[in-house]
């Protein structure tokens, strides 16, 4: 304590350039090793050719980027996108009216109900997917249901409509909570005096309300449609074989193919979607 | 305000959609039969079946060891890293790379990762998934603390360094107090998502022991058995249990400054 004391202060600019050294250095070090340098290693991978047994050849070639354009390819990525889409689309329409109806609760129920949104977030991901297995499954819930109903078998599991319900069934609580939040801020006066001037119920959620919860629409969106676009889990376990995500595609070059240089050039595509995505929706949120 | 009943139809949906699965799971847990799918009558068979079968122990062991270091990793980097981008060094392009792992698919971190380790000859094992979780869990640990170092008072840090103290001493006995919460938030969600995690673990194990998401996997891949209901129902158990602690916890740390709630 006491050398401390007499020590000589340090000049304030010096001291943060000090800090910012020791407090910076080793988590930039491990991000950087561990997260920026795989992916430029993955990046300078798209531009190199396959070597015959696996690995990587480092000669220039286009080649990968020209596979990109492949009808079979980009039948999956048009797959993908499809089935993401649909997913949010679901997932908008049975989680905006469930966010709309959170949010006029009372205070008290309003954290159970939001508790019970989040719940099924936080058990294991695989253990989610399992249950889904058990209940589209031959023998499962779904065709006992339809039997009752003097309907059925049919064939639930190993469709698109099995990813799809995969898909929601992990992802729904990233589109309620956004939209919670952005209602429950919602000032009621304005609803009250759009009903006041004679707007009937579905003008003012037309006019007033959506409009102004369109932000938290596409944020919700985008934590739907990112995790489901880029699944391999999902697919592999509740659509079979038959229809590939571009997850799959890039799982399968890495595990299986073993051509690295095409698996990256996919990731990077998928990256790239991403990115896209994401500038717009930050550039409708800044208009809005 | 007026509100149309119909409303209430996808309101309910959501509830049952997200809550049927994890029912029929519990009850067919109980299950004393072979079938998946039809119950026979209650028996807690199963249960006892997980308790006996290796392959679920060693995959829970290791999914420990793996949450356990990198929670160490990422707690103590997470930590520095959000002290150091709020109090020393404003920066975009820091605050962007130290929140990229959390917004990367974990796809592209996995393949990533699988890309890097070949490329140093690296042997994988328990230890590069250690290495691999502890990197997306830093840049969550790193948010949160953030978000309690931003609006924090730096009058405390200002009056320790005035009365003599040294940096060192300021940051232990001052700073790291203050953010104690934070950190320890960060530290327990950097556990769970280590837990769960499967995609990364799966492109950064190896041959090595599997974590227990790649041990459910894979057996997932051979068929379904009721073994596995039991293990979900224990582990939907613990995590509801958490969960609702934690959300227990944080009112009563919020208790203080508004009672009147």
């Amino acid at each position: 304590m006491k050398s401390e004391v007499k020590a000589r202060p340090v000049s304030p600019a010096r001291g943060r350039r000090l800090g910012a050294l020791v407090f910076l250095s080793p988590g930039l070090a491990y991000l950087v090793v561990l997260m920026l340098v795989p992916l430029a290693l993955l990046l300078s991978d798209t531009v190199f050719q396959r070597g015959r047994f696996g690995g990587i050849v480092y000669e220039f070639t286009t080649e990968n980027f020209e596979r990109l354009l492949d009808p079979l390819y980009l039948n999956v990525v048009v797959n993908s996108l499809k089935l993401a889409a649909l997913t949010t689309l679901i997932a908008l329409l049975l989680g905006y009216p469930t966010a709309y109806l959170i949010a006029q609760l009372p205070r008290k129920w309003k954290t159970v109900a939001l508790v019970a949104i989040v719940l099924p977030f936080w058990t294991n991901f695989i253990i989610r997917v399992y249950a889904w297995i058990m209940l589209l499954s031959g023998p499962g819930l779904v065709n006992s249901g339809l039997k009752a109903l003097g309907l059925g078998p049919i064939e639930v599991l190993y469709t698109e409509g099995a990813i799809v319900t995969g898909l929601l069934y992990s992802y729904l609580p990233l589109m309620v909570l956004p939209l919670y939040a952005a209602i429950d801020r919602l000032d009621p006066q304005l609803r009250e005096a759009s009903a006041n001037l004679g707007a009937s119920a579905f003008t003012t959620f037309r006019k007033v309300t959506f409009p102004l919860t369109l932000p938290a629409v596409m944020t919700g969106s985008l934590f739907v449609f990112v995790p489901s676009f880029g699944n391999f889990v999902i697919p592999e376990l509740l659509g079979g074989s038959k229809s590939i995500m571009v997850g799959n595609l890039i799982r399968d070059q890495f595990l299986k193919a073993r051509d690295w240089p095409f698996g990256a050039t996919l990731a990077l595509a998928l990256v790239v979607a991403l990115v896209l995505l994401l500038l717009a929706q930050s550039w409708m949120a800044r208009r809005a | 305000m007026r509100r149309s009943k119909l409303l209430y139809v996808p309101f309910w949906a959501t509830y049952v959609f997200l809550y049927l699965p994890i029912v029929v799971l519990v009850v067919m847990s109980f299950n004393s039969g072979e079938s998946a799918y039809s119950f026979e009558g209650a028996s807690l068979r199963w249960y006892g079946e997980l308790a006996g079968d290796e392959r679920i122990r060693d995959g829970l062991v290791n999914t420990l060891i793996v949450a356990a270091g990198s929670t160490v990793i990422a707690t103590v980097l997470g930590t520095m890293l959000a002290v150091g981008l709020a109090r020393h060094a404003r920066s975009k392009l820091l605050d962007a790379i130290a929140l990229m792992p959390a917004v990367l698919p974990d796809l592209v971190i996995g393949i990533g990762l699988l890309v890097l380790y070949g490329a140093l000859q690296f042997t994988l094992g328990l230890y590069s998934v250690v290495l691999a979780h502890g990197m997306f869990a830093t840049a969550f640990v790193a948010a949160v603390v953030r978000t309690r170092l931003t609006g924090a008072d730096t009058s405390l840090e200002e009056a320790s360094r005035d009365l003599g103290a040294g940096p060192v001493t300021t940051f232990l006995r001052i700073t790291l107090p203050q953010l104690a919460p934070g950190i320890i938030a960060g530290a327990l969600l950097a556990f769970t998502l280590s837990l769960d995690e499967f995609v990364i673990a799966f492109f950064t194990i190896g041959n090595d022991d599997p974590t227990l998401p790649i041990v459910i996997y894979s057996m997932l891949r051979f068929g379904v058995t009721p073994e596995i209901n039991a293990l979900a129902a224990i582990l939907l158990l613990v995590s509801f249990t958490a969960v609702i602690a934690g959300q227990r916890l944080t009112k009563i740390g919020e208790r203080g400054p508004r009672a009147q709630d």
